[in-house]
């Protein structure tokens, strides 16, 4: 009688999940989400124009040359002669102020890095203390030049490029563990806040009550938590396609990440597994969270602990990074909500593939542990009690039994 | 069969028929609230069962332990025999107090979803939702979304998706709770069709004309506990029938076949009415002491209590009390 009196626990998750899936896919939430890794990429950008800005202003070369009009056309010469051959010299700025050296550094509106006063002879240097021996040799080399007691020509010379060093390769792989830990987490953290918003809305409508009586918890929590994960992997699609689109149009003028360790594509399918079960277990805490409030300052309060811990656990899995193998990754690697960044990580470093499928198989382990104990916590705390029952405390109707 | 308040009720339930539900010492506690204190219920199938009490009686918290939305902290109950409800969840059909539907559905749609929550697959429960949406006057708004509906007509989607998987069992949790009256009355017409076909149907309430009008048995509920649960007509013959006289006069030889407990009740134009329990004697031997002591008889009747005053009895004054006033307070809405 029970295989034809009731659905299955997955059969039960299937109608929730696919609810779910048609109403995000088709909500402005979803537009957001497909908009979601613009902002990173913008503040990308925007932060990355505002650190060269910030780099050429501290590496400004600018030296302004305070000495007589012949010997100062002498200097330019000799810096315009060499410029092609030597990076490192300074940009010269003549200056026929008559200002002390002192004041022309401080001058407001320009930015000096020294100031060149005597004669080609005898040049003097003025300059901060930490950058005085900066300049000594540039100036000395065009003072040199200018005098005609430098050499005039300088040879050719070849090149001999090598293979990087392992230093070098391992240092260029954390490049990519990193790029792909915060890809990981903004991902996660948006997902869940969707799966946590989606829980409140139904409780705000209050079809809750409706589904918890038609079938288990763990099927609600299941469905839920699988529409969302399906919801994100068209999300992942739809951007997959249009970095595709980029690839094809902008090639090479893309930012390139040096290849992980596990090549790619294994790289790649690692990460959507890890994804998948990083946001399984952060999903079913915020579910959880939303199962046992009652309002959307309720949820805020009790969702700022878990994510001030989800920001802690990404930062001790990225500190991680710099060292394999030490007890700190393997404490992140076996703490179930830091697992899937530290092995992320790790597939960019290392090459072995058995830890992964241990580490997948206890994070799934996890998953369900995480889901059976939200789903049971859920259906403690939410269905108290009917309309007035929730005013009185401490009462029987109107007896009091405390 | 029409009763002496004229209310029609249906044939007595067959007492050997089989249990729909069963529970045995139901308790729940919410920290150091006490919700329900030990409740026990029998259902036989193809009854109209009423929870009666006031608000936070514990009716709602009873009937989520009956449908294994939460689980009680001691006792057991059985659905169709079932220890766990959701093993017998597509038997069931469920409309809680507080409804609900997604805003952005479409009625239809809003139907089958219920429908599917219970294994009905999603097209049939779709072709079911336009046939009940049309039967019941809202084939119009079957491609409306629920947020364009009044709440009346949502309340009703609701209902029909409650009822699209053709359950055995129907619970309701305040039916008749925000409707206007006619749309009560259309609700308790269509109970008595479920019943008539066979299907069980529980149903709380705090307005006792809809279980004494409806119900074949009730389980009086106040402060947690069901110090009552049996027939209607049980429960009403608990108080022993009234006789209810009047008269012309007040005096006379006549008075001294009253009992001396009778209740004198004066009224403007003239007349008398008292009220006392039918005399050991039996009322023929009564009203012929009438007839000869002068008592100038107006009308005289028997008259039957009615479930208000057998709640009154059972339940006490203050739970009484309390149903009254949220009675005055729906009434109010």
């Amino acid at each position: 009688m029970s295989e034809t009196t009731r659905l299955s626990l997955f059969e039960a998750a299937r109608v929730v999940a696919r609810r779910d899936f048609r109403a995000i896919l088709f909500s402005r939430a979803f537009f957001f989400f497909l908009l979601g890794p613009l902002f990173p990429l913008v503040i990308g950008a925007l932060a990355g124009g505002i650190g060269g800005q910030v780099q050429r202003d501290v590496a400004a070369n600018l030296v302004a040359v305070a000495m007589s009009e012949a010997d100062t056309a002498a200097l330019q010469t000799a810096s315009d002669a060499l410029s092609d051959q030597i990076g490192y010299l300074p940009r010269l700025v003549p200056d026929a102020s008559g200002e002390p050296p002192a004041d022309i550094l401080k001058r407001k509106g320009t930015n000096f890095a020294a100031v060149v006063t005597g004669t080609l002879d005898a040049p003097v240097v003025v300059a901060p203390e930490d950058q005085i021996e900066r300049w000594r040799g540039p100036v000395a080399l065009l003072a040199a030049t200018a005098n005609g007691s430098s050499p005039s020509s300088f040879p050719d010379i070849a090149t001999e490029p090598v293979a990087s060093s392992a230093a070098t390769s391992r240092s260029e792989r954390i490049r990519t563990a990193q790029a792909g830990q915060l890809i990981l987490f903004l991902l996660m953290m948006l997902l869940a806040g969707m799966v946590l918003s989606n829980l409140v809305e139904e409780k705000a409508n209050k079809v809750i009550e409706v589904l918890a009586a038609a079938i288990p918890m763990d099927a609600v929590f299941l469905g839920k938590l699988f529409a969302m994960l399906g919801v994100s992997f068209v999300g992942i699609a739809v951007w997959a396609s249009f970095g595709g689109v980029a690839a094809l149009l902008l090639g090479n003028q893309l930012p390139q990440l040096p290849e992980p360790a596990l090549g790619w594509p294994a790289f790649i399918a690692l990460g959507i597994a890890y994804f998948a079960m990083g946001y399984l277990l952060l999903g079913a805490l915020f579910l959880t969270i939303g199962g046992m409030a009652a309002t959307v300052r309720e949820v805020q309060t009790l969702s700022m602990p878990v994510t001030m811990m989800q920001l802690l656990v990404f930062f001790l899995a990225a500190a991680a990074i710099t060292t394999p193998g030490s007890p700190l990754e393997l404490t992140a690697a076996i703490f179930p909500l830091s697992s899937p960044f530290a092995m992320l990580a790790r597939a960019a470093q290392s090459d072995a593939l058995w830890p992964h499928a241990l580490a997948l198989v206890w994070q799934a382990l996890c998953v369900v542990l995480f889901v059976s104990f939200g789903a049971l916590l859920f259906k403690r705390r939410v269905m108290k009690s009917g309309k007035a029952g929730r005013a009185v405390k401490g009462h029987v109707g109107g007896t009091k039994t405390a | 069969m029409l009763t002496e308040t004229g209310f029609m009720t249906r044939p007595p339930a067959d007492p050997a028929a089989k249990l729909a539900i069963e529970a045995r010492g139901l308790v729940k506690r919410f920290d150091d609230t006490l919700a329900v204190g030990g409740v026990d219920i029998s259902v036989p199938e193809g009854a109209i069962y009423g929870i009666l009490g006031p608000n936070g009686a514990g009716k709602t918290t009873t009937l989520r332990m009956l449908l294994g939305i939460i689980d009680p902290d001691v006792g057991v109950r059985r659905v169709f025999g079932h220890d766990r409800p959701h093993e017998v969840a597509k038997l069931i059909g469920y409309l809680p107090e507080e409804r609900g539907l997604y805003p952005a559905m479409k009625c239809d749609e809003a139907i089958a979803f219920l429908g599917a929550l219970r294994g009905l697959p999603l097209d049939e429960g779709k072709a079911r939702g336009r046939d009940l949406l049309e039967r019941h006057g809202l084939g119009h708004a079957v491609d409306r979304q629920i947020r364009q509906l009044s709440k009346g007509m949502a309340q009703t989607v609701q209902l029909l998706g409650t009822l699209v998987h053709r359950p055995k069992l129907v619970v309701f949790d305040e039916p008749f709770s925000g409707l206007d009256a006619i749309n009560q009355g259309k609700l308790e017409a269509m109970i008595r069709e479920l019943a008539q076909s066979g299907t069980t149907v529980i149903f709380s309430t705090h307005v006792i004309h809809h279980a004494e009008r409806l119900c074949d048995e009730v389980a009086i509920i106040a402060g947690g506990r069901v110090p009552y649960a049996g027939s209607v007509d049980a429960a009403r013959d608990r108080i022993p029938a009234q006789v209810r006289l009047e008269t012309k006069v007040d005096t006379g030889d006549w008075r001294s076949a009253l009992p001396g407990d009778a209740r004198h009740d004066a009224k403007a134009g003239g007349n008398h009415f008292w009220y006392f329990p039918v005399p050991d004697s039996g009322i023929e031997t009564l009203l012929k002491r009438l007839i000869d002591g002068g008592a100038g008889i107006l009308s005289l009747s028997i008259e039957r209590a009615g479930l208000h005053d057998a709640f009154v009895e059972i339940a006490g004054e203050a739970a009484a009390r309390a149903l009254a006033e949220d009675n005055a307070l729906e009434t109010g809405r």
